[in-house]
């Protein structure tokens, strides 16, 4: 089992978030005409063995989309934060 | 190499059992090769014996990281079917089933390939319309499909929740007869037997860090081994498809993910036919040696791990017994985890690639024990002419440029939900 740390509830098990993919892609501009461009974000992965920066949503808690950064070959977390850099004000605080 | 026989056994035991052959040599890598197979599964297996059998070319090497029927080839919960709807997949898969029938013979081992039926319950009038869709499209393409009704399934699989308080009642239920399973490891062992009884050299603890190129050709590999020269190289490592497609500078739409496998304790003969669940993710056969053998879910997080966690094994529990109540107080011996190849649409990828001199079978999801004779079969006819056989044609790494992808599953570009 994962546990995450949840910045802003604290550890939790993994089974309370939803994984929401590789972080690392970024979305083309919406008016983007380059097909290729949205091939790659739709469909090219990395899928790193080792560290990899990931979505997961804290479901069941805060609702937050977070950044987990971890290790694909042993599951160590390495860190945990925001996906928006300026979260709002935490449900919780 | 000496044929397996019943005379075979018959001098081997007046001989006390001590003048049996190896199955394969324990070969050491060559300068160079026609063709270097990377990974020592059952499609690198197959790939090459086919290569050799098909195709006449013997100088070749499969390169495996670790021994032979230790990834994925052992890791599978043996299930083989061709309940397949869209065309691409459902003439490739059928054309597997068909090799399976005949691969004892062909291989000279016995795979145990044991065709006692698979059954997918339906749970609604909506999900059996579905399945006779499915049916129907397989009975066109020759492959056979029964739509069974509730009365019929309880006949052949009484021990299913038929009760007034089951969570999903059972309607009806798709059936493929010819269906069934066989023995993982013998797979592995036979094609390689098979593959080296060719000429082919089967080189274990030999892991591949890199390839050689020669301008924009890739013309070998860098292996633990030391460097081994390839007029062609083929990939067939699934799990790892991208961490040597990076190497080799292929960009790949694959995740890697965990997926389990589980085993009870032994019991008395008590499924007889392959079982899937049709309300949730879970299927279930049983051993020869009585264990209940199931799955269900991935683990849905990038993985490269080999072991899972213990949510799936609470979920797929939960199936288990929402199916079949009366396996609720049978204990787990044992769970593990392969690590899976996932493609945004669910069906592999197994083609040229635009590297030169480099091929690639991958992308297997968790389908790729049932696909093993025909993956090889194609794979090897791909290598020795360079262009795809028609079987594969629909599993290019184009499909997903050009939008000809195969959602079989129906769940999108998001691998973990597969």
């Amino acid at each position: 089992m994962l546990r995450i740390e949840c910045p802003c509830c604290g550890p939790r098990d993994h089974d309370e978030f939803r994984y929401g993919g590789d972080a690392s892609v970024a979305r083309p501009a919406h008016d983007d005409p380059d097909p290729e461009a949205w091939y790659r974000y739709v469909y090219v992965r990395n899928n790193p063995a080792g560290s990899h920066r990931e979505f997961w949503q804290h479901v069941t808690g805060c609702r937050q989309w977070l950044v987990v950064e971890r290790d694909t070959t042993n599951h160590t977390i390495l860190s945990v934060g925001f996906a928006r850099k300026r979260p709002g004000k935490c449900p919780y605080e | 190499m000496s044929r397996y026989s019943a005379l075979s056994i018959f001098r081997n035991g007046l001989s006390g059992q001590k003048n049996w052959q190896r199955a394969w040599r324990a070969a050491e890598p060559k300068p160079a090769y026609d063709v270097v197979i990377v990974g020592g599964g059952g499609h690198g297996l197959a790939t090459a014996f086919y290569l050799a059998e098909n195709h006449g070319i013997r100088n070749v090497a499969v390169l495996e990281k670790g021994y032979v029927g230790g990834g994925n080839v052992g890791r599978n919960t043996t299930v083989i079917r061709s309940n397949y709807l869209l065309d691409g997949n459902t003439q490739f898969y059928e054309f597997s089933v068909k090799l399976w029938e005949g691969l004892s013979q062909a291989l000279n081992f016995n795979v145990m390939f044991s065709q006692r039926g698979q059954i997918v319950t339906a749970h609604s009038a909506d999900q059996l319309d579905t399945f006779s869709h499915r049916a129907n499209i397989m009975r066109l393409n020759g492959i056979d499909a029964d739509i069974l009704d509730r009365d019929a399934v309880r006949r052949l699989v009484p021990y299913l929740d038929f009760s007034e308080t089951a969570r999903f009642p059972i309607y009806g239920a798709i059936l493929q007869g010819r269906a069934g399973t066989a023995r993982h490891d013998a797979v592995a062992w036979g094609y390689a037997r098979a593959a080296d009884g060719h000429g082919v050299d089967i080189i274990q603890n030999c892991e591949v860090t890199g390839f050689v190129r020669d301008g924009d050709r890739i013309v070998g590999v860098e292996t633990s081994k030391g460097r081994i020269g390839a007029g062609k190289v083929g990939l067939a490592v699934a799990g790892h498809t991208s961490v040597l497609g990076q190497k080799a500078g292929l960009e790949l739409p694959i995740e890697s993910h965990v997926l389990q496998a589980f085993v009870t304790e032994p019991l008395k003969p008590l499924v007889d036919h392959v079982v899937a669940y049709g309300a949730d993710h879970f299927y279930v056969s049983q051993s020869d040696k009585g264990g209940l053998v199931f799955g269900g879910n991935l683990d849905g997080y990038n993985s490269y791990a080999q072991r899972g966690n213990l949510g799936v094994v609470r979920e797929v529990a939960e199936a288990a017994i929402a199916l079949m109540p009366c396996i609720s107080r049978v204990r787990l011996l044992r769970h593990w985890g392969g690590v899976m190849d996932m493609t945004p649409d669910a069906s592999p990828i197994i083609c040229p690639t635009p590297i030169d001199g480099l091929y690639l079978n991958g992308g297997w999801c968790y389908g790729g024990f049932k696909a093993t004779p025909a993956s090889g079969w194609c794979f090897a006819h791909t290598l020795a002419t360079g262009k795809p056989h028609p079987l594969i044609a629909a599993y290019g790494l184009g499909r997903f440029r050009t939008g000809h992808t195969l959602d079989e599953a129906g769940a999108g570009p998001s691998a973990w939900l597969q």
